[in-house]
């Protein structure tokens, strides 16, 4: 039961960055309607803005994690500017193909640059972790649950309760509709990228410390993105987030009574399991189904 | 002219270990002759019939697996206390078994990802790679997980009435190649050219209209699916063979990324189109492997795979079709026909 607990409590603590990854893809795909390959390539970036700004640069913790987030959000305005922008009437296969090729820019660039050894970042946080009762968590994965929690809140925030949310919102339900509203679109597209890219970046800069930083993190990142806005259904944004402790669960529940080994198949079988049963998602409305 | 195009090619390649002495040269083109099978078993779904599948490479590495296996033999427990001991066979057997079992492999993934479309179908297939890497590496068992299989046998060909010939040199393994490929090439056109092809090329231009006229999508779809899987598992088989170490590592999305660069760079759904990409994707690392390291090589791929999208994004031979015909002043004016759909 002990043991149980302590499952309980590291899920739910990795189910929030989880989240912020599912969040930002789903965003992207929902308004998009792109499917992003370079999320994992961005939670990579993330994750060395955060090495690069902490102990290149040597600055606070805390200043260098909102550093990060920020470069994630310059590098997707950048990538929807240059790439996306001028295939706005493409169809979705050649957009995926051109995230592809970006995703491998930018993984080959980071692995050219930085080498392949893993990297580590520094936490001000104690390394003695706090127990209570049964349980005990590190001060450093306590910090990056609430700061996983206050990004999906501020998102939530910014897509229900500010302007640019309404116009984003009001580009998901009908993109054509919303130009005639007087909404730049493009500019909601480049916004959209831009703050997806974000929480991607910003879930590597707070995982990157947990773990080590090293170019192919952001593989198994991106995979698990992809289950996470599956299981929600792909443009649903709370569907999302409980996607993100789903997996959570269903990965540290299997690694501690089945097989760590299989962990990380825990995703691709939800995967697999929701589209048999339900392929839509948990959540989401009816894209189109063969 | 263009349907010469084609033997004249195959005479060339046939040819060409005849002048190529050079072995490292030989290595580079077998393992794009191997590819460019891959390339062109996708192309089968991916251009043909639209579906883009990026979980290509598990059928390659399930066929390299089974071949290497089904040579070397093994002693696996399975649940409930059974014992499966195999004292290991001929490598040929290993290549059919390898062309049977992927085959089922794909028939069963397509009846399972037929079901969705579009993004969700290539997220389905992305997943079932690499869950099937996850097992790879964990069944330690079987595959020797990490530490590879290792000592595979070259392929041993029998010859009735002389015996068997076991294939060690590059060259003896680059007309195996060259034999399967031209193979799968035939496979390929003759499917295309008769009605499961049009079938196929129907789904892809407007499903809703190919399901009026009586077309059964999911079986065109996972027949379609079901030969494309056996013959990326004999490509798989050729390289187990022809290496003779797997690891699984031959599950890897790089290898996927490669496929799909072959196709799309080449021209999806012409038969040419893999065969040029293959050529172009395969022998490309030759080129650039004096002038600069292995993940700039990567973002000088990533960058022609972004750049051929964006300047032809039917791909090289399409381009060179539209750039043909305008030239020839007897062409029908109008939008150029899929390459495919010519006898």
């Amino acid at each position: 039961m002990d043991q149980f607990l302590q499952h309980i409590v590291n899920a739910s603590v990795l189910g929030g960055t989880y989240a912020l990854l599912g969040i930002g893809l789903t965003l992207i795909f929902g308004i998009m309607n792109v499917v992003n390959f370079t999320h994992g390539a961005i939670y990579t970036f993330g994750a060395y803005a955060m090495y690069l700004a902490a102990v290149a640069l040597g600055l606070n913790f805390f200043v260098a994690l909102p550093v990060a987030v920020v470069a994630g959000l310059i590098m997707g305005a950048i990538i929807e500017f240059a790439l996306l922008r001028p295939l706005r009437r493409s169809d979705i296969d050649t957009t995926m193909l051109v995230m592809i090729g970006t995703g491998i820019i930018l993984q080959s660039g980071t692995l050219w640059i930085f080498g392949g050894v893993a990297k580590a970042v520094p936490t001000p946080f104690p390394t003695e972790p706090l127990v209570i009762g049964p349980v005990s968590l590190s001060y450093v994965r306590l910090f990056v649950f609430f700061a996983a929690l206050a990004l999906i809140v501020l998102t939530y925030f910014t897509i229900n309760g500010t302007k640019l949310g309404r116009a984003m919102r009001a580009t998901f339900q009908d993109h054509d509709t919303a130009a005639l509203m007087g909404v730049n679109v493009s500019l909601i597209y480049t916004a959209t990228f831009a703050i997806g890219s974000a929480l991607a970046a910003a879930a590597g800069a707070l995982l990157g410390p947990v773990y080590v930083v090293f170019p192919q993190m952001g593989d198994l990142a991106a995979v698990k993105a992809f289950a996470i806005v599956i299981l929600g259904g792909l443009g649903s944004i709370s569907g999302a987030t409980i996607g993100g402790f789903i997996l959570a669960f269903a990965e540290e529940i299997g690694a501690g009574y089945i097989s760590s080994g299989y962990r990380d198949a825990m995703g691709f079988l939800i995967i697999i399991a929701v589209l048999l049963v339900k392929p839509t998602g948990l959540f989401a409305r009816a894209e189109r189904i063969g | 002219m263009t349907k010469l195009l084609a033997p004249l090619f195959l005479v060339a390649a046939a040819l060409l270990p005849l002048v190529l002495k050079d072995p490292y040269l030989l290595n580079a083109l077998i393992i794009t002759g191997i590819f460019t099978i891959c390339a062109m078993s996708l192309n089968l779904l991916l251009g043909f019939t639209g579906q883009l599948s990026l979980g290509h490479v598990a059928f390659f590495g399930i066929g390299a697996y089974v071949s290497a296996l089904t040579a070397l033999g093994f002693d696996v427990g399975l649940p409930f206390g059974l014992r499966v001991t195999y004292e290991g066979g001929d490598p040929i057997v290993g290549f059919l078994l390898a062309i049977v079992i992927t085959g089922l492999t794909g028939f069963l993934i397509g009846r399972l990802s037929f079901r969705v479309r579009g993004a969700y179908f290539v997220i389905v297939t992305i997943s079932f790679a690499e869950v099937v890497r996850l097992v790879a590496l964990n069944w330690v068992e079987l595959t020797q997980g990490p530490l590879a299989l290792t000592s595979i046998p070259n392929m041993t060909l029998p010859l009735p009435g002389l015996g068997e010939l076991t294939l060690r040199s590059k060259v003896e393994n680059y007309y195996l190649v060259l034999v399967v490929a031209a193979l799968s090439y035939l496979v390929v056109g003759g499917l295309v050219a008769s009605r499961f092809g049009r079938a196929m090329r129907g789904l892809k231009e407007n499903e809703s209209l190919a399901l009026s006229l009586g077309i059964n999508a999911t079986r065109t779809l996972t027949i379609a699916a079901t030969i494309s899987a056996a013959m990326a598992g004999a490509a798989g088989s050729l390289y187990a063979h022809y290496i003779r170490i797997i690891d699984p590592d031959v599950f890897l999305f790089s290898y996927t990324v490669t496929m799909v660069i072959m196709v799309v760079a080449g021209g999806k759904g012409t038969l040419a189109g893999p065969l040029v990409g293959g050529l172009i994707f395969g022998l490309l690392p030759v080129a650039l492997r004096p002038v600069m390291a292995p993940e700039a090589q990567w973002i000088v791929y990533g960058a022609i795979l972004i750049a051929i999208l964006f300047v032809m994004p039917k791909g090289i031979v399409p381009a060179l079709e539209t750039l043909t015909r305008r030239k020839a002043p007897k062409a029908a004016p109008g939008k150029p026909l899929e390459a495919g759909a010519r006898p």
